[in-house]
């Protein structure tokens, strides 16, 4: 019963002293321009998206004299948490890294109308609230071009894919690859076998070494993976078997120097940037999706590719070209591929 | 000298030096790495409890910690170690995501299932540890180690699989909104809620902007039958009895292997009540696929430590180990410090905590060898 | 006396204070080179604290050491090893795993440049040690398969190994069979002709006049006299020690035993490593009789125990109390069928050692009324209870309900232990090396317990290693060897000589053949 009491005291005494606040010497600071943002569990070094995201972000502060500041999540719990923290913090843009905050994004821009968000690598379609901007990437745009220099190098006339989880954004990467291959074996006048697996996980390294291992033992020699983390496996199973792999999101040759062929990188951090830039002016961008591609230099290969032959870079840099002016629109899920075949087989 | 060795043995004691040593060394490490002490110690303070909402999340926070770290303590008391709370704690949010998917019946129905789902899973998951040990001798670390992953490697499958997971995102549906165990839940998001809401900031804090849950108060009532079940009841005596020398538990006619069991089967239960409660409790209500452990179990492994095994104290020590998390939080936000400095820091804190549950121990020998040339 | 040459040590005004309590004051002892000098003394009277401030692992708060004749300050125990002084303690500090020589030259390797161990040379010194002092151990056992004697020659060996010239023995028959002692005895005999000096700590009085020459008795930290053995009787040695008169024999009536109450039949258990320990063994118990069981440690006594009380699988036989089979039928079925057991080792079965006083006042009966109502302890009883047992049995110190037994000294816990049992009401009581660690006055108390019981009806079982208490309290007088009964006696017919050739393994007809 004492402990009891004991406890009933304690909590007394925790409530009774909130609203106590110690001066920090923060408060005094003047008010910039600040945008900040919430990682996902990866955390802020993960080397992919919420680096590259933080990148941008403190690029635009440095170039804007504006302030950034960022917030790592260690458990899904914390998302809602840390979103929620930021707008006790006059942001005046909260940025969510990766879809995994699409639903705590969502919510928290309905309880705070008066505060702006976006969303990165995700898009609500119609039902973008008016104080959320939405910020996906058509990075079949990349896939298409990275799939082009796959089809262009094999020697083995395979060449293969690992995604993470199956979904509309990991699509744009399957089906832009392949339509890539398959363009290069036009060019090629010879058919050029895709093999396609998923690894059922983000994370799973040993399990996206695993899948490439078979497929590099089967024939492929160039593969690409969307798998996140688990993707970091599919380089090694290259390395160890002394083929090829193809990065994804961030320019990963660091991983291989000699098997990473190149990279269908993501620029998030050119996207934050842009948006942020965007929100300085003043300008609105809630209310709808953002969409990035190679126009706007958010996707693409590295501009060093030493693996590549020096005449299939050029082409693929047209083939950019040719994409970014919008004569070339690589597929982005399995409709759109079946329409760009047909299309390229009436061609030839 | 007497007076001195009593109240460095009482708890309360050791702890706050613990604390503040912990402080003080904390302040040390972000002085050296380039932070002023004081201004990020001042931000943790106000981070906490500058307002009744940060206090909420703290609270919130600090509920399943409390209990996978009262299923550790009981275990403890009871001569075994629940290394295996994490698995036991992702099992349960494995089951009552499942059920509460599949399941959409009336809150009255849906609630309790949801949770019991979640809390049976836990407790069968302790139980299997406890048999292996009480069966064939293995010993329950190496056991709930490996199905700590066996767990995990389950969740993500899951997670993936095609009748629950939710596409465009890494895990499953959220379970139904008939089994949320947020407070108001549906009255704070209505018309009328909100508006009402509009114009009392504190309850607009705390109600709209946490996932204030019922799961706190569940674990402090279930912090006090735990202790009532170890220090009130045959049963418990039997346990304790077990835990602190199996070998004259045997011979005074108590079951070792069955104890065993039941104890695991309760230090389940009580880490899947943790899982189920955050399920029920807190967004996203639904389990997503894991790279790596949340650390809900392995947090309460601290959270014991720091209670020296004590249920009551779990109570405390979980709310000071969400506290110092979410912080560190604020900290990282302000400051910019990395959440390696952050975390070094939390370490420090338990650390020192941990050291001092030395000092009884010291004092207590002391007094020991004094009173054994005694007689 | 003068400081002089002629004494292996001299200790002078020796104090020593654990926080207030002070353990040990102005001490002066003398001991003389080439004999073996007893320190007699009750547990707790300082003698340990006294001989470990020799051994270097405490230091006196006063007080000088002499070896020699020239005063030392030894800090630590390898000091004390370098100035030639060895000890073995209680309780031995041997690798279970390791043989006997590597046992002996452990932290006294002696190897080449390439730091290998010469095996060869250290296995060669320890045989020429044991030659020399008719140790009979062999180099290569390991020490797990060897007996607590052996293990304790191997202790001496280690000593003797490092060149020690004093060696003391901290109470070194606690462990042994009787012949072991005598055997021991020899050899602290060969070692004293070979001009080693012997410091033995004991408080049982049968050794020091079996082996010691001169005798200092300690008692509550202070020397009382200092003494020539052959001048004096084992009855004014334990005076001495004790300050009162004592009682050395157990007083009771003859046996007035009733009908049987207890029986055993063919019995056959297998220990732990699955050998048969227990072959066959038959034996009954009536009511109003004390049945002791001696034998050397490892004859089947261990599995015994545990088969009556339902800790280990009965192989095949019956164990029947009031005409009732309660083999295999689990421990509590044991309990409720009225047999109570004082085990050999109270802190690893007898008690709860961190459970309070109380706590392990109800450790058979915590779960049944007055102590348990409708699952939940009722404190109160439990306590009430705890007063009377510690008012009845003079448990010091008298409040001490809620501390932890551990705090207690190892003759009040046993007299807990006693008490909880003998409350039990047993029809059965067993009771196995009850005295084991007790000093004079608590084994007197144990022993009066036993026959008190005995007079009211109750059958009682006593299984010890220590011969003279089964020959001293038991009615009915039986021998165990290699598992089975091989001899009974009635207490006014025992004979010592052939109950301990019995216990060696020999037949009962021998010494007419």
């Amino acid at each position: 019963m004492k402990r009891v009491m004991a406890l009933t005291l304690f909590l007394a005494m925790i409530i009774s002293t909130a609203g106590c606040s110690i001066k920090t010497g923060l408060e005094d600071e003047e008010k910039k321009f600040t945008v900040a943002m919430v990682t996902d569990t990866g955390g802020v070094n993960d080397q992919s998206f919420n680096s590259s995201a933080w990148e941008g972000m403190s690029k635009f502060a440095e170039n804007t004299g504006s302030k950034a500041r960022y917030i790592e999540s260690s458990q899904a719990s914390d998302y809602l948490v840390n979103i929620d923290r930021l707008a006790d913090e006059n942001c005046d843009l909260i940025w969510g890294i990766g879809f995994a905050l699409s639903d705590v994004v969502q919510r928290a821009a309905k309880t705070n109308p008066e505060l702006n968000y976006a969303i990165a690598d995700y898009s609500f379609g119609d039902k973008t609230p008016e104080n959320i901007t939405g910020v996906f990437f058509r990075a079949e745009e990349s896939a298409f071009v990275v799939g082009f220099i796959a089809g262009m190098t094999t020697k083995t006339d395979s060449v293969g894919f690992v995604g993470g989880i199956k979904g509309s954004v990991i699509d744009q990467f399957e089906y832009g690859y392949r339509a890539g291959v398959v363009y290069a074996s036009k060019l090629r006048g010879k058919s050029i076998n895709i093999r396609v697996q998923y690894a059922e996980s983000f994370s799973d390294a040993a399990k996206g070494k695993a899948i490439a291992s078979l497929m590099y033992s089967n024939g492929c020699d160039v593969v690409l993976h969307a798998a996140g983390g688990a993707g970091v496996g599919v380089i090694e199973a290259a390395k160890e078997a002394g083929k090829f792999a193809i990065g994804a999101d961030l320019d990963q040759s660091y991983l291989a120097p000699n098997n990473v062929l190149t990279s269908a990188m993501k620029n998030v951090g050119k996207a934050v940037e842009i948006v942020s830039t965007k929100a300085l002016s003043g300008e609105k961008t809630g209310g709808k999706d953002l969409s990035f591609g190679i126009k706007e230099d958010c996707v693409g290969i590295p501009d060093e590719n030493p693996n590549v032959a020096p005449d299939v870079v050029q082409k693929a840099k047209e083939l950019e070209e040719k994409i970014g002016s919008g004569e070339i629109k690589p597929p982005n899920n399995l409709e759109s591929y079946n329409e760009f075949i047909k299309a390229i087989n009436v061609k030839k | 000298m007497t007076r001195m060795l009593k109240i460095l043995k009482k708890p309360v004691t050791c702890m706050l030096i613990a604390i503040f040593c912990g402080f003080v060394v904390s302040a040390l490490i972000l002085f050296a790495t380039g932070y002023n002490p004081t201004q990020s110690l001042a931000i943790m303070f106000n981070a906490v409890f500058s307002r009744p909402k940060f206090i909420t999340n703290v609270i919130i926070k600090s509920t399943p910690i409390i209990l996978t770290g009262l299923s550790v303590a009981f275990a403890f008391r009871t001569g075994l170690f629940n290394i295996g709370a994490e698995g036991q704690y992702i099992a349960a949010t494995i089951a009552s995501t499942v059920v509460g998917i599949s399941l959409d019946l009336h809150p009255i129905l849906q609630i309790p299932i949801v949770i019991l789902s979640g809390v049976l899973v836990g407790a069968l998951w302790g139980a299997f540890i406890g048999f292996l040990k009480a069966k064939f001798g293995i010993h329950e670390v190496i056991t709930s180690i490996m199905l700590n992953w066996t767990t995990l490697y389950l969740n993500n499958y899951v997670a993936n699989s095609a009748r629950f997971h939710k596409p465009e995102s890494d895990g499953t549906y959220p379970i139904n909104d008939s089994g949320l165990t947020m407070i108001l839940y549906n009255w704070k998001f209505s018309e009328e809620g909100r508006s009402f809401l509009k114009n009392n900031q504190t309850l607009n804090d705390i109600l709209l902007k946490t996932d204030l849950n019922i799961g706190f108060i569940v674990a402090i009532i279930a912090a006090i039958i735990v202790w009532v079940l170890l220090y009130k009841t045959s049963k418990g005596y039997e346990l304790r009895t077990v835990g602190l020398n199996p070998h004259a538990a045997k011979y005074a006619g108590i079951s070792v292997n069955r104890s065993i069991v039941f104890s695991m089967l309760i230090a389940g239960a009580l880490s899947g009540l943790a899982g189920a409660l955050y399920v029920t409790g807190s967004s996203s209500h639904n389990i997503h696929v894991l790279s790596m452990f949340e650390n809900n179990g392995f947090n309460g492994l601290a959270v014991a430590l720091i209670a020296s095994s004590s249920p009551i104290g779990c109570i405390f020590a979980g709310l000071m180990f969400s506290g110092l998390i979410y912080a560190g939080q604020s900290l990282q936000f302000k400051t910019g410090a990395p959440s390696e400095i952050v975390n070094i820091m939390i370490g420090t804190i338990v650390f020192f905590v941990a050291l001092t549950q030395i000092i009884p121990v010291i004092a207590d020998k002391f007094t020991r060898r004094r009173s054994e040339h005694v007689k | 006396m003068d400081i002089s040459n002629e004494y292996a040590v001299q200790m002078r005004g020796i104090e020593k204070s654990f926080g207030t309590y002070k353990v040990l004051d102005d001490i002066n002892i003398d001991v003389k080179k080439g004999t073996v000098h007893a320190i007699l003394g009750e547990n707790g009277a300082g003698k340990s604290t006294l001989m470990n401030i020799l051994y270097g692992m405490y230091h006196a708060d006063a007080g000088e050491i002499y070896l020699n004749g020239e005063a030392v300050n030894i800090k630590n125990p390898s000091m004390a090893i370098k100035h030639g002084i060895g000890m073995v303690h209680q309780h031995f500090m041997l690798v279970d795993k390791f043989t006997v020589t590597q046992n002996i030259i452990l932290g006294n390797e002696t190897a080449n440049a390439f730091g290998i161990i010469n095996m060869k040379k250290a296995r060669k010194d320890v045989i020429k040690i044991v030659e020399k002092y008719g140790l009979k151990v062999d180099p290569d056992a390991r020490i797990e398969d060897i007996s607590v004697g052996m293990q304790q020659r191997v202790e001496i060996l280690k000593a003797l190994y490092r060149g020690v010239d004093l060696l003391i023995l901290d109470e070194p028959t606690a462990v042994l069979t009787p012949m072991e002692i005598e055997e021991l005895i020899d050899i602290m005999r060969n070692l004293i002709n070979d001009g080693k000096t012997i410091i033995i700590i004991t408080h049982k009085l049968k050794e020091i006049k079996a082996s010691s020459d001169d005798c200092t008795v300690i008692r509550k930290g202070k020397v009382i006299d200092r003494v020539k053995v052959k001048d004096e009787s084992k009855q004014s040695l334990a005076e001495k020690m004790v300050g009162r008169k004592v009682r050395l024999v157990v007083e009771k009536t003859p046996a007035n035993p009733g009908g049987k109450i207890f029986e055993i039949n063919d019995l056959r258990v297998k220990c732990a490593r699955g050998i048969e320990t227990v072959k066959g063994l038959s034996l009954s118990i009536r009511k109003g009789e004390i049945f002791g069981i001696a034998g050397i440690e490892g004859n089947g006594q261990k599995e015994l125990v545990e088969a009556i009380t339902g800790v280990r699988q009965v192989e095949s036989g019956t164990i029947k109390i009031n005409g009732k089979e309660i083999q295999n039928t689990g421990t509590r079925n044991v309990i409720d069928n009225k047999i109570s057991v004082i085990h050999e080792d109270r802190h690893r079965y007898g008690v709860v050692l961190d459970f309070s006083v109380a706590d392990n006042a109800i450790l058979e009966n915590y779960r049944k009324a007055p102590f348990c109502k409708n699952g939940f302890l009722d404190y109160n009883a439990r306590d009430r209870f705890t007063e009377e047992l510690i008012k009845e049995y003079n448990i010091k110190p008298e409040r001490c309900k809620g501390t932890r037994i551990r705090r207690l000294s190892g003759g009040n816990q046993q007299k807990l232990v006693v008490g909880r049992e003998v409350a039990n009401n047993p029809d059965l009581l067993i009771a196995v090396q009850p005295t084991r660690g007790l000093d004079v006055g608590a084994i007197e108390f144990v022993h009066k317990t036993l026959v008190r019981l005995r007079d009211e009806g109750k059958a009682i079982l006593l299984i010890s290693l220590e011969l003279d208490e089964v020959m001293d309290v038991s009615d009915t007088i039986s021998v165990i060897y290699d598992g089975s009964i091989t001899g009974i006696f009635n207490q006014k017919e025992a004979d010592e000589q052939k109950i301990g050739l019995l216990m060696a393994g020999g037949k009962e007809n021998d010494e007419n053949a």
